[in-house]
């Protein structure tokens, strides 16, 4: 629609891109400084915007404490895949680039009010935040590691789902990250599951969900399906609320809504009830 | 006479004979294939879904636990059962099946024939997400052996939710894919007319998995398609079902076969430097 904005108008002034953030769903605009100190939450209408792996990372665990594991782990291309926009290989790269990280996922160890947890978390700029071969493995190798040093293991998931550039491998690794959960469940450890904005497909269908405490933050989106396909298939309008944290809280799926100024202090009280 | 798996066939014009409605269904498998059929109902919490159908299972005196999706014969039972698209209550019926099986010490059988999990409002509702994930964690830790066979459509989420198996085949037409051709052509060709590359680029085809080691073998079909000669397709997979239990009754039991199917499951995708993206 690029030629709408071009000859309208009408079309409001762009506010000044260093000093101001436009909160994505109220629309108010806010100073950015204000807004980043609030960890990227709107003052206004409190939407939490989307965190990156690190800044996700440094709000979990102790300052100085996250030791990086797996970096060395890269996307690759099984499939030799192309599509009409280029090679996939390309496109990994460059993303691998951009963001400065490996994979869609950050995986290694940290504490959290003085207890080393294994953590991956995974970002949504990458791809998508897509579930790869990379991606899967990285998660297994921290599940691996938290059973190794008999530590309790913390997801963060923000995905669209599998990446479909590395076809059925991708969906092989919601297999096997799901035996790797059922391994560190055999082992008796803890499996903490916090879900961000988005966490859709085929990673809301394996390790997304199956947390001993599944927490959200507020507004996030979780599905299985897309809303539009769920709409086109059952010809019928969805609730406003339908797939927000919220609603699967309603439905059973998460235990606690957590505040992100809140979910480092709600992860911790938790963790504390492990006495094994 | 069945067709050489050498040949090589455009994926497109596999997706057609995978997609075949005249494709036997779990129920032609169940009572054609089977000597015996005891079909067990529900999940115990909510429902019979009847897009995934399982029961106790005989052929001769082999015993089994024999689970599947049900696409459908007739118009009206495609439509009854949602053309094989299963709810979360059908992945809970399989969960419970599995456990059950692993109870009374048989081997489970998924024929797996999907275009994947179904999307709807109430399937969401009860943790569409939830109850396939569930069901990778159960079969990742089930004591007792699971033979897995794609038979048509092998559908993303939907198909694996009861596919993760000690062994994996698949017919010669069927096909398994994280996202049907459609999805992935209108996602990143922004033009669903593109499937057939999409369907190419994939690798959705018996043989390609075979060379990207997640099956284990390939089912022969009948020339023309297992819609051609149903018969002798039943006929094939019941060789094929055979077979593999055999061979997984010689095999690991108990935690050594969790522990296969975990080493299985953790070499699929496993990081090979080489093969790494130059970034």
């Amino acid at each position: 629609m690029s030629w709408f904005t071009k000859s309208s108008p009408a079309a409001p002034p762009e506010p000044l891109p260093d000093i101001w953030h436009v909160c994505s769903k109220c629309q108010s605009h806010i100073f950015k400084k204000e807004w980043e100190d609030d960890l990227k939450v709107c003052p206004k209408c409190g939407h939490h915007d989307r965190l990156g792996a690190r800044e996700r990372i440094a709000l979990l665990v102790d300052p100085g404490s996250f030791r990086e594991f797996g970096e060395e782990i890269l996307p690759s291309d099984p499939l030799g895949f192309a599509d009409a926009k280029g090679p996939y290989a390309a496109k990994a790269a460059a993303a691998v680039k951009k963001l400065g990280q490996s994979e869609s996922v950050v995986t290694g160890s940290g504490d959290v009010n003085g207890r080393r947890i294994v953590l991956a978390v995974m970002d949504f700029r990458f791809l998508g935040g897509s579930l790869s071969t990379g991606c899967g493995e990285k998660i297994v190798l921290a599940i691996e590691h938290a059973i190794q040093f008999k530590r309790a293991f913390v997801m963060v998931s923000a995905s669209g789902g599998a990446r479909m550039h590395e076809g059925i491998l991708s969906l092989m690794q919601m297999g096997k990250t799901c035996a790797a959960l059922q391994r560190l469940a055999a082992a008796g450890l803890p499996y903490v599951s916090i879900l961000t904005d988005p966490t859709t497909g085929g990673v809301s269908a394996s390790y997304a969900l199956l947390g001993d405490v599944n927490i959200a933050e507020p507004g996030t989106l979780i599905g299985f399906a897309g809303r539009r396909v769920i709409e086109t298939t059952i010809k019928q309008k969805l609730p406003d609320d339908f797939q927000t944290a919220e609603y699967q809280r309603d439905h059973g799926f998460v235990d606690i809504i957590a505040q992100r100024k809140d979910l480092k202090s709600v992860l911790a009280r938790v963790l504390a009830y492990r006495v094994k | 006479m069945t067709s050489s798996p050498a040949k090589r066939v455009a994926a497109w014009d596999v997706v057609q004979l995978a997609r075949n409605p005249g494709r036997p269904t779990l129920r032609d498998y169940a009572s054609r294939m089977c000597d015996e059929f005891v079909e067990l109902h529900g999940d115990r919490v909510v429902a019979d879904d009847p897009a995934i159908v399982g029961g106790f299972a005989r052929i001769g005196d082999v015993r089994f636990m024999l689970i599947g999706h049900q696409k459908g014969g007739s118009t009206e039972e495609r439509i009854a059962c949602r053309f094989g698209m299963a709810n979360p209550d059908g992945y809970r019926k399989a969960d419970r099946l599995m456990k059950l099986a692993e109870k009374w010490g048989l081997p489970v059988v998924a024929l797996v024939d999907t275009a994947g999990a179904y999307p709807g409002l109430e399937a969401e509702a009860r943790g569409q997400g939830e109850a396939i994930g569930r069901s990778l964690l159960v079969m990742a830790g089930l004591k007792t052996p699971i033979l897995a066979i794609v038979t048509g459509e092998g559908g993303s989420g939907g198909a694996l939710g009861i596919a993760v198996g000690d062994r994996v085949l698949m017919l010669r037409n069927a096909i398994y894919s994280v996202i049907s051709p459609e999805g992935c052509a209108s996602i990143l060709w922004r033009d669903g007319a593109k499937a057939p590359e999409a369907a190419e680029a994939l690798k959705i085809t018996a043989p390609d998995l075979m060379e990207l080691g997640v099956v284990d073998g390939i089912v022969p079909e009948p020339d023309g398609g297992a819609h051609a000669d149903p018969a002798l397709a039943i006929a094939l997979v019941r060789e094929a079902v055979l077979e593999n239990l055999r061979k997984l009754s010689d095999g690991p039991s108990g935690d050594r076969l969790v522990e296969a199917r975990y080493r299985k499951l953790r070499a699929m995708g496993a990081f090979d430097p080489k093969k790494a993206v130059k970034a």
